[in-house]
């Protein structure tokens, strides 16, 4: 320990700073939610529920809530399968361009959203597809598939090849193996991955507005037109201080299932 | 009870088996078989439609419509990006911030980290990175909206600043997006600083004060040469991500970046000039990962 007194009690109070920094927004948006007048002025003055059962009520929201979860599973069920695949030729087989397949994966997150998300409309357009939760659906599966091959490419390099062989030793085909050992092996991975995928494709909006179309709406979306209109303010700010309460859920999850996944996205 | 599976031959299960003989005698057949699926998927949908923009970037638009012509070769897109002075000005502006953004985080994340890597328990220590990791979970653009509110007239940033006759910045100014990006993506900073400052062996920090290195020398040669690798993995997530933004910028402030100029074009402007601004980003970002993969931040990831 080289720390002098000074700079340990330096360093708590850029701590908790940093924290504070941090959390403020989520809080002024937790205070917000209770505010009963539709103008955004701090402090506000008084307290209300009362917006909490007009967003209860409210059906361009509900319908955005289905589409986000619709497009969720859409996704999330699309990239375990193609995750799992890419993960299982890579991590089994040797084969020329191997290195490539994990670079080709990971691009759909590395560059910009906005190109992915102009480059998609571009070819849906071009193909005549009409944009709608399908369109949404093939967006977010593309960037959530480097999610699902990581997480299961990490479970199969430690997962021991012995019990395998013995299923294959005592006459289990290829199908047999996989569905009984290899399978249950993965499957944490299997959960953490589209755990993650699932979150991640639930808050996308970057690449979802050029993918949705006028018609569609996910919740990130409705948040996103409903905040320039002033009389849906109380009940963006409602939907606002939801969706950071249900954001405890992957965070818990990802505690219980432990350390092997980041949580960092 | 893998036994019952396999006596059960009844006409389906045997083709299967026969089928996963005939895979066994071909075992080059089979990652092919596995990969076709996942990368055909990727071939169509994404790198079809990046092939489809990068076309796009050459090709002429009807001058009355304004409709693509597809396959009429030209460069005018490119020409009217480098002669008009405003998408220069847009494109240094973005990077400038992207750079502003990732030092400020930088600086912000390093006390913590520090605090959380050597100098907490080990039970304050999974408290604290539970606690800069779960921001990262809220939604995008609740966190926007949040800024959006504190910043705007008669906001929470207003409220704060009046006892010291400080106004709050306007949306004409860059400092609400500057703020704003920074503070999104400041978890993404913590974490690789964090781990990088965990891996550093303490006997090396000892060993430096042995030899009579007051605290501030130890951390200028050798704290900080050996982290530098996590904070530049760090700043590929803030350089990339404030270089790639256009919905932050556009709700919290009037400036616009280079996703914004992408943004409208595609939408009611030009397609051809969307796609030939968004090559810049794209080379950009190529650009740092292989400097920074030369440096060693792929390490610290």
């Amino acid at each position: 320990m080289t720390e002098s007194r000074f700079t340990r009690i330096a360093l708590r109070i850029g701590s908790a700073l940093v924290l504070a920094f941090l959390y403020m927004p989520l809080l002024i948006i937790a205070i917000y939610a209770f505010n009963p007048s539709q103008i955004m002025d701090w402090p506000p003055r008084g307290f209300t529920l009362s917006w909490f059962g007009e967003a209860w009520g409210s059906r361009a929201v509900r319908e955005a809530i289905i589409n986000s979860l619709l497009a969720g599973l859409g996704a999330t069920t699309l990239a375990l399968v193609l995750g799992t695949l890419a993960a299982l030729a890579v991590q089994r087989y040797a084969f020329f361009g191997r290195r490539t397949v994990s670079f080709l994966l990971v691009l759909p997150i590395a560059l910009p959203g906005v190109v992915t998300g102009i480059a998609l409309r571009t070819t849906f357009q071009t193909l005549g597809i009409d944009l709608g939760l399908f369109t949404i659906i093939v967006g977010h599966a593309t960037f959530c598939v480097v999610i699902a091959y990581n997480n299961v490419l990490a479970r199969l390099q430690r997962l021991p090849r012995t019990p395998e062989e013995a299923s294959a030793d005592l006459g289990a085909d290829t199908f047999a193996t996989f569905r009984r050992v290899t399978l249950p092996g993965m499957r944490t991975a299997l959960i953490s991955g589209g755990l993650l995928a699932f979150a991640l494709s639930f808050d996308e909006i970057i690449v979802t507005n050029f993918t949705a179309g006028p018609g569609t709406q996910t919740i990130p979306l409705w948040l996103y037109f409903a905040m320039s209109r002033p009389t849906e303010l109380p009940v963006v700010n409602v939907v606002a201080f939801v969706l950071v309460l249900v954001s405890i859920i992957p965070v818990y999850f990802a505690q219980r299932i432990g350390g092997e996944t980041t949580v960092a996205r | 009870m893998a036994d019952a599976d396999v006596a059960a031959g009844t006409a389906p299960a045997s083709r299967a088996r026969r089928l996963a003989t005939w895979l066994y005698r071909r075992p080059g057949v089979q990652p092919r078989l596995l990969l076709a699926t996942p990368l055909g998927w990727l071939a169509l949908a994404y790198i079809g439609s990046l092939v489809i923009l990068l076309l796009n970037a050459f090709w002429d638009q009807n001058s009355l419509s304004g409709r693509v012509i597809p396959f009429s070769w030209t460069l005018e897109s490119f020409e009217r990006l480098v002669s008009n002075e405003v998408y220069r000005t847009i494109a240094v502006r973005t990077i400038l911030v992207a750079a502003a953004v990732t030092l400020t985080d930088a600086l912000l994340a390093f006390p913590i980290a520090y605090y959380m890597a050597r100098i907490a328990s080990p039970r304050t220590r999974r408290i604290l990175v539970i606690a800069v990791v779960m921001p990262l979970w809220a939604a995008y653009i609740v966190k926007i909206y949040a800024w959006r509110t504190i910043l705007q007239p008669g906001g929470f940033l207003e409220w704060m600043l009046a006892p010291l006759g400080i106004t709050s910045p306007s949306r004409q100014e860059i400092l609400p997006a500057y703020i704003t990006l920074s503070y999104l993506w400041l978890p993404y900073m913590i974490i690789p600083i964090y781990t990088g400052l965990e891996r550093l062996p303490s006997s090396l920090l000892e060993a430096s004060a042995d030899l009579g290195a007051r605290a501030g020398m130890t951390f200028r040669r050798v704290v900080l040469p050996l982290v530098l690798p996590a904070v530049m993995a760090g700043s590929i997530f803030t350089f990339s991500l404030t270089l790639g933004d256009y919905l932050t910028v556009a709700l919290v402030s009037n400036t616009k970046f280079i996703g914004n100029v992408i943004y409208d074009n595609s939408a009611l402007g030009s397609l051809p000039l969307a796609a030939a601004y968004s090559l810049l980003p794209i080379v950009i970002m190529v650009a740092y990962l292989i400097v920074m993969r030369r440096l060693g931040a792929f390490e610290s990831l």
